[in-house]
């Protein structure tokens, strides 16, 4: 890998997000929007509910994680689909990149996209709902790191996809996440899932990840081996989810799709 | 004795049941600017693909100087580039910051200079913090032939470079490309519909049919050959026998 290419395509999408204002607000705009009706909807439960009386940062807090990844995932995604709407994806494939450094460079990039949307969420939750996402404290670290390497895995699946199908498969982008959502038990605990489908829940880190959450803010607890338990899926994950990419990529000059790919 | 700088061997690529290159071998050598003509969905565009290692050959090679494109991506495609009508450079950056951008991917020494050199040479300058999507498509051909020649490619592949262009830019374009083959040494491949284009600039032609190279040739020669008055009737009389 040459950090000269990697450097040069997040330069071409730290250009995009430079130039415009509207996009830099649209970046901020939607997580703001999520943190501030999850916590006004924290705070009704609260006043209306002895159950919830002890669960306001939590719920918030798992909405601001939840927000993390969902702003990682579809950043990896959108990046992938500037090139392919801006007709730029021949380009790239005719030039020097390899395909570890475009996963590179897309993951670094993804990641100041994502901060750039949820720092300012963050940031308000402490002043207008009395919750600090940083109560989760030093594991805050790892909780953050699992999340991200999930919403990346998520993104390497749907731009593999979009790599074997073109952009008809766009909609899959947009949707990906909230298929998982149900099962990754971020808002209620996995006992709440029917048995069967806490079986197939626990094949993903999400819950390890927000169970782990509810574990620290509630009981102030950190349970290391749901930290480890996610890290660890993610890992598989991760590392299958780029197996899929050069799949597609290898499929994709199979099918000759490499040449043309544009709107 | 010519050095041949590109070697297609026995090349094909069948798509499902379609065989878009069926088994075609020429060599390029050093230095040369080759036309590849044909009717649309002839194969020249896969073709052009499999030589960029963005399409993989059902069977045969492509060798560039000397290595497989299969096996030597990265290192041969840093010598390369390649401009079509097809594919664009990113609308919102400016012409200045896409040409910084493929600067930096190809790893061009002296960037900035670069820049301002093949800026000067394409009449760009006074259009480099503008967007390129907001240029006339004249003016984005221009950016885009500047990304191609940002690396200082030792081989250019030149899909339409003068497509809907008006005369007069298409001419500068021609004379640049004449320019830059001249000085650089530079190994081109030309894919147009512009015969006049191609008796211009080509020092040979291939004739593509159904997926064949069907002729090949100095453009004088094949006008002889065929007894008729110029390349597009040569062209006519192949497409439609």
């Amino acid at each position: 890998m040459k950090f000269h290419r990697i450097y040069a395509l997040s330069l071409r999408h730290l250009y995009v997000i430079r130039s415009s204002l509207p996009r830099i607000l649209d970046l901020i705009y939607w997580p703001t929007i999520q943190i501030v009706l999850w916590g006004f909807i924290s705070k009704f439960f609260a006043t209306h509910s002895d159950f919830y009386n002890h669960t306001v940062g939590v719920i918030l807090s798992a909405a601001i994680l939840y927000d993390f990844l969902f702003r990682s995932s579809i950043s990896f995604n959108m990046l992938f689909l500037e090139e392919i709407w801006s007709r730029n994806f021949t380009n790239l494939f005719v030039s020097p990149l390899k395909i570890s450094e475009i996963i590179t460079a897309l993951t670094a990039t993804a990641l100041l996209r994502t901060l750039i949307g949820i720092i300012p969420a963050i940031l308000l939750a402490a002043p207008f709902f009395g919750v600090s996402i940083f109560n989760l404290g030093p594991s805050l670290i790892l909780l953050f790191l699992s999340l991200y390497l999930f919403g990346i895995t998520l993104g390497l699946l749907v731009t593999s996809g979009l790599l074997r199908y073109g952009p008809a498969f766009e909609n899959v982008a947009w949707s990906s996440l909230f298929l998982l959502a149900p099962l990754g038990c971020v808002y209620y605990p996995l006992s709440i899932l029917p048995d069967w489908l806490q079986i197939l829940a626990k094949g993903l880190p999400l819950v390890y990840i927000f169970e782990e959450v509810r574990s620290i803010l509630l009981n102030n607890v950190v349970n290391y081996s749901n930290i480890l338990s996610a890290l660890i899926l993610n890992l598989i994950y991760f590392t299958s989810a780029v197996g899929v990419f050069y799949l597609a990529f290898s499929g994709a000059r199979k099918r000759g799709t490499l040449i043309n790919v544009g709107e | 004795m010519n050095i041949a700088t590109i070697e297609v061997n026995n090349l094909a690529k069948r798509f499902k049941n379609a065989l878009a290159v069926n088994n075609i071998s020429f060599k390029i050598n050093k230095g040369t600017i080759i036309g590849l003509l044909g009717p649309n969905g002839c194969g020249k565009s896969t073709t052009i693909g499999m030589m960029l290692g963005l399409i993989k050959p059902t069977s045969g090679t492509v060798v560039i100087n000397g290595q497989n494109i299969e096996n030597n991506r990265t290192s041969l495609l840093e010598k390369m580039n390649f401009i079509s009508p097809y594919i664009e450079l990113p609308k919102k950056l400016t012409v200045e910051e896409n040409l910084k951008v493929y600067g930096r991917l190809y790893g061009v020494k002296n960037l900035e200079g670069k820049i301002s050199e093949i800026m000067e040479k394409l009449n760009l300058t006074e259009f480099k913090k503008r967007k390129t999507g907001e240029l006339s498509s004249g003016q984005k051909n221009r950016v885009s032939l500047a990304k191609a020649l940002v690396n200082d490619p030792e081989i250019l592949f030149l899909d339409e470079p003068t497509a809907s262009l008006d005369p007069d830019v298409g001419d500068n374009i021609r004379t640049f490309i004449e320019d830059f083959a001249s000085k650089k040494g530079a190994t081109i491949l030309l894919a147009s519909h512009n015969m006049n284009e191609v008796e211009r600039l080509c020092h040979e032609v291939m004739m593509m049919k159904d997926g064949k190279i069907i002729d090949k040739g100095k453009s004088s020669d094949l006008i002889n050959k065929h007894g008729r008055k110029n390349l597009e009737e040569v062209f006519l009389k192949i497409v439609r026998e």
